[in-house]
């Protein structure tokens, strides 16, 4: 029984070793119709096709950031229309400043549409990862670090409604997982 | 019937599989290899060559700094800028310095779109070359509005008058798209360096640095559950940056073309600054990253012979295209039928610039058709040489454009020269000071190469790796 972590603090969860990104697609699948659902894969690069391994939809990102996009646009639309049409008409070459004058302003629409969009994909992003943070259980484990390196990992957390650390330590076993891990918590 | 048709299909798809498609990763390197080489150029003992060029660069850099607090404190004037080309040099280093950070966001998010997977090895590289260029770009802008401590009427709140922006004009155009041009890039760029500072956290020693590359780190852990928003924010930011590029240099473009001033006035300009910006970048791409790879040998079996292959047929692509605008330009001047727009395209190839007119020409036009050859694509000292000429040609284009144009208006009685003063010309190669310096320190510092990428282009990493059906 390898456990690593404070061991009087909770258990996050067990974690397993897999050898290559076949082998965790392959266990990804089979933990999927096992019906587990607080779990995760680990890899050092993002594998194809692993959404439909865990069994997980779209990430709804693109939905968010294209509400970030519209606050950009409806920022230079504002930003520009207000002052230019109502709180100090800046008349140049006695050029109209309504709404018929509109192509001039595109290109800031265009950029502050592209900058808050930028902002929110990358800072959705991290929020949606639940980032940054500078600790986690899975960093108690010393050969977690091979993560970011070439080793591939499977969690599952004490979280799920399913687990009980014996038998998913059972289940990790079967799949083909080595170093098999309890991990708790600081 | 059908089914031998099937049979035959397939046997052709794999063996055109097996001819196209070499290996993007050469010498069957591993996955622990990629980590190790590339962190042990940021964990290593700091190599000679690297405390000699920052012994040549930091004082470039320095001169730069003191000539800019040296304008700043005595005025604009210590430029060659005056009546009538007031903008001159300025404006000139401003648009080849832009211009050549194109290169890295057009490798890094055009060719990402277009699922080139080649530039996974070089597009670290080639973005922070971006930012460390649109730094050298935005010092022209803020400084050569003379009263510096004004710059910020470039904002867009009212000024101490209650006046706001004239948001029409391409000027301030400018200042939105470069701007974010300049923010979004450093978003793309930390948000492909996540997963490698966590690489280089999890393989620190120290706890100072592991201290520093956690925080840098963001905590990542590379879950699946993390991967899924973290490629599809990547993905958007390729989608976003897209367009940003494509527009960042037609909006420069249009603080020319929106002016009555023969020469500026005409529509291709967008379109043919953007090519000229993407031939400069590639020229500057590889003029950095062919020293970077003879330094750290090792690299070439991620940056190949191929790379380069490829990076020269599209500065053969865009110079072609280059050439195309410079002659359409001229037929354009003499078919237009405006006399002074003809003279202005006159004075470009026969007066008194004619010299850095015929530069142009040679520099981007002419030098680049070698890469025709497939010899001088592929041997990395010609290459190197090669991609001098855009360099210089880019920067002869701009100044074509710019002092040329303006030293000869409507009136001959508002004529005049430009003469560079010492304080332009040490200034101009300040900034390439500043640029090799912060480049340096990025080869120091950071992973130069996106390592959880070019990991993910290795065969091993395709989850039916080894299986019969795809």
């Amino acid at each position: 029984m390898k456990a690593v972590g404070n061991l009087q603090a909770p258990v996050y969860g067990v974690a397993a070793e897999f050898h290559s990104a076949r082998d965790l697609y392959h266990a990804a699948e089979k933990i999927r119709d096992a019906g587990f659902s607080k779990w995760d894969v680990f890899s050092p690069f993002p594998i194809h096709g692993m959404d439909e391994a865990m069994g997980m939809k779209r990430s709804i990102l693109g939905k968010v950031v294209f509400l970030g996009g519209l606050t950009g646009f409806l920022t230079a639309v504002t930003l520009q229309f207000g002052p230019t049409a109502f709180l100090y008409p800046l008349i140049v070459a006695g050029k109209p400043t309504d709404l018929f004058t509109v192509p001039a302003f595109f290109p800031i629409m265009f950029e502050l549409t592209i900058l808050i969009s930028a902002f929110t994909a990358v800072f959705g992003m991290l929020l949606m990862n639940g980032l940054p943070r500078l600790n986690h259980a899975l960093f108690n484990w010393d050969r977690f670090k091979k993560v970011t390196e070439d080793k591939f990992f499977v969690a599952i957390e004490s979280a799920d409604p399913k687990f009980s650390e014996r038998p998913v330590r059972d289940f990790l076993e079967s799949l083909g997982g080595d170093n098999i891990t309890t991990i708790h918590g600081d | 019937m059908s089914e031998a048709t099937a049979t035959i299909e397939e046997t052709v798809t794999n063996e055109e599989k097996a001819v196209v498609r070499p290996p993007l990763v050469l010498n069957k390197r591993t996955m622990g290899w990629i980590s190790s080489y590339i962190s042990s150029i940021i964990e290593d003992r700091t190599p000679m060559w690297w405390w000699v060029s920052m012994a040549i660069t930091v004082p470039m850099t320095l001169m730069c700094l003191s000539l800019l607090a040296y304008l700043i404190s005595t005025g604009v004037g210590v430029w060659g800028n005056n009546h009538p080309v007031g903008w001159a040099w300025d404006i000139t280093n401003f648009v080849f310095w832009i211009g050549i950070g194109h290169a890295g966001t057009l490798i890094s998010a055009i060719l990402f779109l277009t699922r080139q997977k080649w530039r996974t090895s070089i597009n670290r590289a080639a973005e922070a070359m971006t930012l460390f260029a649109v730094v050298c770009a935005g010092i022209y802008p803020a400084l050569h509005v003379g009263r510096v401590w004004m710059a910020w009427f470039l904002a867009p709140v009212p000024n101490a008058n209650g006046i706001w922006q004239n948001f029409r004009s391409p000027l301030l155009w400018d200042v939105f798209a470069v701007s974010t041009y300049f923010i979004v890039s450093i978003l793309f760029w930390y948000t492909g360096l996540i997963p490698d500072l966590a690489t280089v956290r999890d393989r620190c020693t120290t706890k100072i640095k592991k201290f520093i590359y956690g925080v840098m780190a963001l905590g990542w852990r590379g879950g699946n559950r993390q991967w899924r928003h973290y490629e599809k924010a990547y993905l958007i930011l390729a989608g976003l940056s897209t367009p940003l590029v494509l527009s960042v240099h037609s909006v420069v473009s249009f603080d020319f073309a929106t002016s009555v001033i023969p020469g500026w006035h005409t529509t291709i300009f967008p379109p043919y600054f953007v090519a000229g910006a993407i031939f400069g970048g590639f020229a500057m791409v590889l003029t950095i990253m062919i020293p970077a790879c003879a330094l750290y040998k090792p690299l070439h079996d991620l940056v190949t012979i191929d790379h380069v292959n490829k990076m020269c047929k599209i500065i053969l692509l865009t110079g072609s295209i280059v050439g195309y605008a410079y002659l359409m330009e001229l037929f354009i001047a003499w078919y237009g039928g405006n006399p002074y727009e003809r003279a202005a395209f006159w004075y470009r190839a026969f007066g008194p610039y004619w010299w850095a007119f015929w530069a142009m020409m040679f520099c981007n036009v002419i030098a680049p058709q070698l890469f025709w050859f497939k010899y001088f694509r592929t041997h990395l000292l010609w290459v190197w040489i090669i991609v001098q000429f855009p360099n210089m040609g880019m920067w002869f284009e701009r100044f074509v454009i710019i002092a040329t144009t303006l030293s000869r208006d409507f009136s001959p009685s508002a004529w005049g020269m430009f003469h560079p003063t010492w304080v332009d010309i040490c200034t101009f190669i300040g900034t390439f000071g500043l640029f090799t310096t912060l480049f340096l320190i990025f080869i120091r510092f950071l992973p130069m190469i996106c390592m959880f990428e070019v990991k993910a282009v290795l065969p091993e990493a395709d989850p039916h790796y080894g299986e019969d059906h795809h």
